[in-house]
Formats: C-alpha cells, sequence, structure tokens
C-alpha cells in the first residue's frame, strides 16, 4: 500500500473543498499510542460549516483523529502527535499553544452522555463561567439559547434546577451537546454520539447536528454510515492508522474510488 | 471397581471432616467475638447514666463520669480529621490524577499501604519526639496530630480509590470546554466522587477514634475538664486504659462504660461509612 | 473569535470587557497540582521523619550497648542497663502462636462464607465480621484482663498445672503464676483480635475467583475440599500469603490487646504461662515513667526494632498482595 498513490487517487476530491473555506487542516500527522503507530501520514481537511463524517472499522484511528483536533490526548503521557494541524492558519499541534484556549474554541461530545454531577442548568453554565463573567440574566439567556440550540430547551425547561444525572439518556446526550456549544466553540467534535443511545434520541440528535452547522465546523466520528450519508457533507474512510479515500459524501457513497471502500460500505468487512 | 468405591468413600469423608471443620469453627469464632460484645455490653451499660456524659473523671470512691474524656476525644478526633482530610484527600488526588503513574507515585502508594497497618504506638514515640520533648510538654495538639498521621494512609488510599474508578470521559468532558485539569477535578471530579471521599472520611474516623496507644505519650490524660488542646487533654482511651488497670472497682465500671461507648461509635460509623458507600456505587 | 462564521456569537454577545483571557481555575491550577504534590510528598516525609527520630532517639542506647542490645535479657531500670532480648522474644512468640490459632479457624471462617454458607447468611455474617475487626485493640485487652484469664485460669492453667507430673515436660510448659495472664493468654487474645481482619480480607481475596474456575472445578464431580484446597486456594495463593502476612504485622505491632494480659516482666518467658513482655507492651508500660535518659533511649531503640520487624512483615506483605493484583 502506498500512502502517495491513495493521496493522488483523491487528491480531485480533496480540491473539491475550497481552500479558503478550510476551517481545520491536518496535514502528514502521524500519531503515537507510546511505540505504537496509531495515525499514518493523515491528511484531511475539514470544511468551514460543514459536517465531516469519519468511517472506519474500530481501531482504523477515526477517534483518534478526532482526539488530535482539540488535543485531548496531551491529558496522557505517552500519547503524541507529529504532523501539523492548522486552526485558521495556526498549528495547533506547535509547542506552547493554550491548550485550554484550544478546547474552548474546539468543542467535544463523547460516545457515553457524560453529565457533570451538578443541575441541569450549571451543566451549561459550567463552560462558560469559564471564560466570562455574565449577569445572571445574561447567563439565562445563553443557557436557554444553547438547549434551544441542542433541542433540550422544551424538555427540561421546567427542571433546569434538576440533577443533570437524573435525565432520560438521550437528553443527557443532548444537554452534553447543549454543554459544548454553550461555550460557543468554532469547531464541534462528535465521538460516535449516537451510539449509546435509543433510534428515536438517535434522529433527533441527528435533526440537532444538522442544525447546528450552521454556525459551526462539526466533525463526527460514526459506525453508522446510515448516519454518515444522513448527516454529514464530506467523509473521510479510514482503514489502520491510514486516511484512505476523502470526498463529498454522496461521491463517496455512490462512486468508491478504492476497492477497500467499496467494500466497508457495502459490507463486506468491519 | 471397589478400589474406586474406597476412593470414593475416602473423598466423601475428607469432605464431611473439612466442612465440618469450617463449620464448627465459624460458630467458634462467632461464639468468641459474640461473647466479647456481650461482655461489653453487659458490663458497660451497668456504668451508663447521665452522670457519664455531665461529670468529669472521679476520684476514687466519688460520683463522676467520662464528660471530659468524651470531648477531649471528640476536639482532639475533629482536629485530628481536619488535617487529615485536607492532606489524605490532596495526596489521593495527586495519586489518581497527577503522578500515580510515575515512578515517584508508585513509591508514595506502596509506603501509605504499608502505613496503613504500621504500628500505633510507633507513631505515638514519633510525634512525642517532634511535639512532645521538644515543649516539655504533653498537649491534645500533639495527641491530634497522631491520630491525623494513623488517619492520612486511610484517606489517601480510599481518595485515591474512588477518583480512579470515576469515568476517564467526565474528565475529558470537562477538559474538552476549555477547564484547567485541576479545575476540573475540584468541580467536576471530587463532586461525583463525594459519597466516596465520605466514605474513607468515617473509615478514617472510626479508625482512630479508639486508638490509644499513640495518645499515651502525646496528649496524656486529664482529670479535669478543659477545651485547651495546648495541655494535657482528657481522652476516652486513655481514662479507660488507667481506670481498668486501677483497682477501683468504680473506676473499673467507668472504663467498660467507656469501651462500651467507643465501640458502639466506631460500629455506628462504620455502618454508615458502608451505606455511603453503597449509594456511590449505585449512582 | 475572530471567525466570521459564528453569526450568532456575534450578533447576541459582542466580546465584552468581562471576556477572560484565560479560564476560571487556570491560576490556581499550578498551585493545585503543587499542593497534590506535597500533600503525597509529606507522607514520605513522615515516614522518613518517623525512621529518623527513632534512630536519633535510640542512638545513645545503640551506642553504649551495641549488637548486645538485641540478645542481652537484662532489662534493669535501676542499674540502667537495658538488653531487648526478651521483649523481642516476647513480640515474635506472642504473634507467631498468634498466627497458628488465628490462621486456621480465618480460613475456615472464610472457607465457610464463600462455599458452604447458605445464601441467606452470607451477608449478614459476612458483614459482621468486617464490622468486628473494626473494633478498638482495647476492647479485645479489656475482655481479656477481666472475662478471659479468670476462666483461662480455672479451666486450663489450674488442671493442665495440677496434672503435670514433676519433672515432666507438661510441667516445664506450664510452670508460671496461675492467674490467667502469661504469654500464652496474650498470644489467644491477640488471636481473636486478628482473627475478624484475617478472616474478612481471606474472603474478599477467595471472592476475586471468577466462578467459571469454581464451576468447572464442581462440573468435574470434585467436593467443596477439593475445589477449596486445589483449585480457589491455589488460585489467589500469592495473595492469601500477603494477607496472612498483613495479619501478623498487626499483631506484631499490636500494643493494647497485649499489654493488659501478657504479665509484663522483662526476660525471657520459660514457659507457656510465664508473664512475658513484648516491644509494644514495653514501650506502653514505661515510656512516661522513664525518667534516665539511658531508659528512654533504650525504650525509642526497642521502637526502632518493631519497626523494622514489622515494616518488613509489612512491605513483603504488600508486595505479594500486589502481585496477585488485589489491592486490599
Amino acid at each position: 500500500m502506498n500512502t502517495l498513490n491513495q493521496v493522488e487517487d483523491f487528491a480531485t476530491s480533496i480540491a473539491d473543498v475550497d481552500k479558503a473555506n478550510v476551517k481545520v487542516d491536518v496535514r502528514a500527522l502521524n500519531f503515537f499510542y507510546g511505540k505504537t503507530p496509531a495515525l499514518k501520514n493523515v491528511s484531511i481537511p475539514f470544511a468551514r460549516n460543514k459536517v465531516t463524517a469519519l468511517i472506519g472499522p474500530s481501531g482504523c484511528g477515526k477517534s483518534t483523529l478526532l482526539r488530535t483536533l482539540n488535543r485531548m490526548y496531551a491529558l496522557y503521557p505517552g500519547q503524541r502527535a507529529e504532523g501539523e494541524i492548522m486552526l485558521d492558519g495556526e498549528n495547533i499541534l506547535a509547542p506552547g499553544a493554550d491548550l485550554a484556549r484550544l478546547r474552548a474554541r474546539v468543542g467535544m461530545v463523547f460516545q457515553k452522555p457524560t453529565p457533570f454531577p451538578m443541575t441541569v442548568y450549571d451543566n451549561v453554565a459550567f463552560g462558560i463561567r469559564l471564560y466570562e463573567n455574565l449577569s445572571k440574566v445574561d447567563m439565562d439567556v445563553r443557557v436557554e439559547e444553547a438547549l434551544t440550540r441542542a433541542a433540550l430547551w422544551g424538555e427540561v425547561k421546567d427542571n433546569l434546577k434538576g440533577p443533570g444525572l437524573g435525565l432520560s439518556g438521550g437528553q443527557q446526550q443532548r444537554l452534553c451537546v447543549a454543554r459544548g456549544v454553550a461555550v460557543r466553540p468554532e469547531v464541534l467534535l462528535l465521538d460516535e454520539p449516537t451510539s449509546a443511545l435509543d433510534p428515536i434520541s438517535s434522529a433527533k440528535l441527528e435533526e440537532t447536528v444538522t442544525q447546528l452547522k450552521a454556525d459551526h465546523t462539526i466533525v463526527i466520528v460514526t459506525h453508522n454510515l446510515g448516519q454518515a450519508g444522513r448527516v454529514s457533507d464530506y467523509t473521510g474512510f479510514m482503514y489502520l492508522g491510514e486516511l484512505i479515500e476523502f470526498g463529498p459524501t454522496e461521491d463517496l457513497f455512490q462512486r468508491p474510488a478504492t476497492k477497500k471502500t467499496s467494500d466497508y460500505i457495502t459490507g463486506r468487512f468491519g | 471397581m471397589s478400589a474406586s468405591a474406597a476412593k470414593v468413600a475416602r473423598r466423601r469423608l475428607t469432605n464431611v471432616v473439612f466442612e465440618a471443620f469450617c463449620v464448627v469453627v465459624t460458630v467458634v469464632a462467632l461464639a468468641a467475638l459474640a461473647a466479647i460484645l456481650w461482655s461489653l455490653l453487659s458490663k458497660g451499660i451497668v456504668g451508663l447514666n447521665l452522670d457519664t456524659f455531665t461529670l468529669s473523671t472521679p476520684a476514687p470512691g466519688s460520683r463522676g463520669g467520662l464528660a471530659n474524656a468524651i470531648v477531649g476525644s471528640i476536639m482532639m478526633c475533629l482536629l485530628a480529621m481536619v488535617m487529615s482530610v485536607v492532606v489524605g484527600v490532596l495526596a489521593g488526588t495527586w495519586l489518581a490524577e497527577y503522578g500515580g503513574r510515575s515512578a515517584y507515585g508508585s513509591v508514595v502508594r506502596f509506603l501509605n499501604d504499608v502505613l496503613l497497618s504500621a504500628p500505633s504506638i510507633l507513631v505515638g514515640l514519633f510525634v512525642y519526639e517532634i511535639l512532645v520533648a521538644p515543649f516539655h510538654s504533653f498537649s491534645g495538639f500533639a495527641g491530634s496530630v497522631a491520630l491525623a498521621l494513623l488517619a492520612v494512609p486511610v484517606i489517601t488510599r480510599t481518595t485515591e480509590d474512588v477518583l480512579s474508578l470515576q469515568a476517564a470521559t467526565l474528565r475529558e468532558a470537562g477538559v474538552a470546554l476549555g477547564a484547567p485539569l485541576s479545575y476540573v477535578i475540584r468541580t467536576i471530579i471530587w463532586r461525583s466522587a463525594r459519597s466516596g471521599l465520605l466514605t474513607g472520611a468515617l473509615l478514617a474516623f472510626a479508625r482512630i477514634s479508639g486508638e490509644t496507644a499513640p495518645l499515651l505519650f502525646t496528649a496524656l490524660n486529664n482529670q479535669f475538664f478543659s477545651l485547651d488542646l495546648r495541655g494535657q487533654t482528657a481522652n476516652l482511651p486513655i481514662v479507660i486504659y488507667n481506670f481498668a488497670l486501677s483497682a477501683q472497682e468504680d473506676w473499673q465500671r467507668l472504663a467498660w462504660t467507656g469501651a462500651l461507648l467507643i465501640a458502639a461509635t466506631v460500629l455506628a460509623v462504620t455502618v454508615v461509612a458502608r451505606i455511603v458507600a453503597k449509594e456511590q456505587r449505585r449512582s | 473569535m475572530t471567525d466570521q462564521a459564528l453569526p450568532a456569537a456575534g450578533r447576541s454577545m459582542p466580546d465584552k470587557p468581562t471576556r477572560r483571557s484565560s479560564p476560571r481555575g487556570a491560576l490556581v491550577g499550578q498551585v493545585f497540582e503543587g499542593l497534590c504534590f506535597a500533600a503525597a510528598t509529606a507522607l514520605l516525609v513522615a515516614l522518613g521523619g518517623l525512621i529518623f527520630s527513632l534512630v536519633l532517639g535510640g542512638w545513645p542506647a545503640m551506642k553504649t550497648f551495641g549488637i548486645g542490645f538485641l540478645f542481652s535479657t537484662t532489662w534493669n531500670p535501676v542499674t540502667d542497663v537495658y538488653g531487648a532480648a526478651g521483649p523481642v522474644v516476647g513480640t515474635l512468640v506472642t504473634a507467631a502462636v498468634a498466627l497458628i490459632i488465628a490462621l486456621p479457624i480465618a480460613g475456615g471462617v472464610a472457607f465457610f462464607l464463600t462455599e458452604l454458607c447458605p445464601a441467606a447468611l452470607r451477608r449478614p455474617i459476612g458483614t459482621a465480621v468486617e464490622l468486628l475487626a473494626g473494633i478498638p485493640s482495647i476492647v479485645y485487652g479489656m475482655w481479656g484482663l477481666f472475662v478471659f484469664a479468670p476462666l483461662f485460669s480455672k479451666f486450663i492453667q489450674l488442671p493442665l498445672m495440677s496434672a503435670a507430673a514433676p519433672g515432666s515436660l507438661l510441667e516445664k510448659l506450664t510452670t508460671g503464676v496461675p492467674n490467667g495472664s502469661g504469654i500464652l493468654s496474650a498470644s489467644i487474645i491477640l488471636a481473636i483480635m486478628i482473627l475478624p481482619f484475617m478472616a474478612a480480607t481471606l474472603r474478599e481475596l477467595l471472592l476475586t475467583v471468577p466462578p467459571t474456575v469454581r464451576e468447572s472445578a464442581y462440573g468435574l464431580g470434585a467436593t467443596t475440599a477439593e475445589v477449596v484446597m486445589s483449585v480457589t486456594l491455589p488460585y489467589v495463593r500469592t495473595g492469601a500469603i500477603g494477607a496472612v502476612m498483613l495479619g501478623l504485622g498487626r499483631a506484631l505491632g499490636e500494643t493494647m490487646a497485649v499489654t493488659f494480659i501478657i504479665g509484663n516482666s522483662h526476660g525471657f518467658p520459660k514457659s507457656m504461662f510465664d508473664s512475658g513482655s513484648t516491644i509494644a507492651s514495653t514501650i506502653a508500660n514505661e515510656f512516661t515513667e522513664a525518667t534516665s535518659p539511658m531508659h528512654v533511649s533504650a525504650l525509642i531503640a526497642l521502637g526502632l526494632v518493631l519497626f523494622v520487624i514489622t515494616f518488613t512483615v509489612l512491605g513483603l506483605a504488600r508486595l505479594m498482595l500486589r502481585m496477585q493484583g488485589a489491592r486490599l
């Protein structure tokens, strides 16, 4: 497998993403867990105000790629990334980058709901309070706005002082989305956000994602090909730590350029 | 065929003997422990009345109670708990969140585990050397420090355990919002683990409230009621020790009452700790 | 916030001066981590201080009596001559005998609770054993002095002593004052004290054996005895040895359960019923009354000996438990 060849294979697809519209540009990224390489020379653009889906079998590196975009891996000694990730032209992998600041710009929602052990209101306000001193009234407005965007306001508006852990699984996950968008991140990372949810909650969350793209650049990791097809504008297919193919979602699903991709999307492996 | 039948019979016999042994020793052990609790209850309750809580330790033959010792014990234990919760929670947090995987971290963890069951009388000697001898005065404060030294390993250990049990994604979710790790620990992780932390503190309290040996050379004793931890401070364990070894029957009776009070406290606190721990597991 | 792609953000909330340049809690972050590190280090400092103070305090005695301190049985505050052999042997013997008594019983209780006990009794008995492990040792000591000693004297000591023929081995083993106290009594009280602790620890270890392992042994037609002795116990062997040594460590360092009933005489115990002393009981009895500096120093040197013994045992115990992958 020659990576260079593959890059040429979908070079035209990458060109489809207007250079001026690239919000996050990953260039020649390598990632290691200790000495084990997990990402090999991955280059991928994430377009502004679009949803980009990352698909591939378990262990292909898609979640790892996601976790480099807000440098979550920096919590763990022994994990390191090489290469460049340009966020609005600024390399976030450069030494000395302000991680807290970066993470306020790049929000993340996890596989399982992670409500904090506090009220619904405080969950949403948590991130806002980190960076802004708002009056009670302003904060109320922001919390309502965030919950509305996550399509949760109607369900919790009478229970804002109730514990976040008291909500149902689907509500908890949308609470986490609300918490994520409340700080107004420019990029939103979603790591298999519906894998722990029932179909109805999943559908609600997908709808939310589609609405959120007006304000955010969204990257979503998913095991669910149907979901990738429904919500994303671009899709990257990863396999064994490499980006095999990338392009507009419709093209990739209907005219896959490589055999690996077509095998995967037709369910022959993975 | 008969050889194998004999073998089966032998195996069965061995098993019957084994099972009988297990049942018998369990009954014997429980009986012995029940006998201890019964003595404690029957002998302790005789001297238990209002005087116990309102009067100070008496001169031989006169009326008295344990008020000074109870108050002294409570003051020393509370002060010890304040000190040990601060140190223990921070140390446990360091092990769980910051340096636990380093070589230094595993040394700290190992020695903490060893300190967990270190002889308490040695802690008493140590505190005597650093806080009593230099000032030529026994003090309740020194007693508190000795008790705190015994409580810290318990709290450190439970803190590390409960924090390690918190989901990594909770930590990441906080950090992903742009919060510094230390802020996430203090506002989210500690809160999420709070009943586990409480369990640790309660277990530590149960551990130190009956400790006698470390107080022998630190707090010593005080016949009179005193709220001043800078001087010798009366406390239940030492009063029990002195009175039990005396020849006065009324003193011995008070010793039993004191022992009953301590044992009841320890049992109650342990039961509460277990209930709180169950709560934590459920959430 | 320079991104034009955030119309909502730009519209409703332009950057105000209320915006922080660094997040809440950022300033104390380093301080907090430093405090945590300091607290962890304080543990080491305390242990270091403990060792240092014992060495420093015991130094005069060690210098005066040299290595002979460990082997001499003389302990005489009047002439200011001290040897540790009596208390050291007392400590080792009482702890060892306590272990010999408690181990089979604790094992029996643990096996009973994990293999034989009816389900309805399992939790109550298990909980009771765990609760009893927390009872302060002074309670055991008092019970030993007031309840156990008279009974022991009446039903064990006196009959044995009168049954012993003059000059027989039994007579040698049973000489002493039949008041119920002595080396053997102290060992028995120690055994009762460490029993719940050891039983609870062993039980917890045995519960870590995967049910499938036990079940497959039963499935082969093994009896309870065979399952326990050849499957579950070997499965947790290292941890079980560690748990036993943890119990031994407790017995070695115990003060109150022993002091009440060992009789407190220095020198070598000559029989099972002879009075004796342990390191901890000697320190507890004499430390506050010691007036000569050499006496104090000798007591602290005794403490150092106890420290070395217990920390070796406890350290080994912890290593073995860790090898078993169990933290108890």
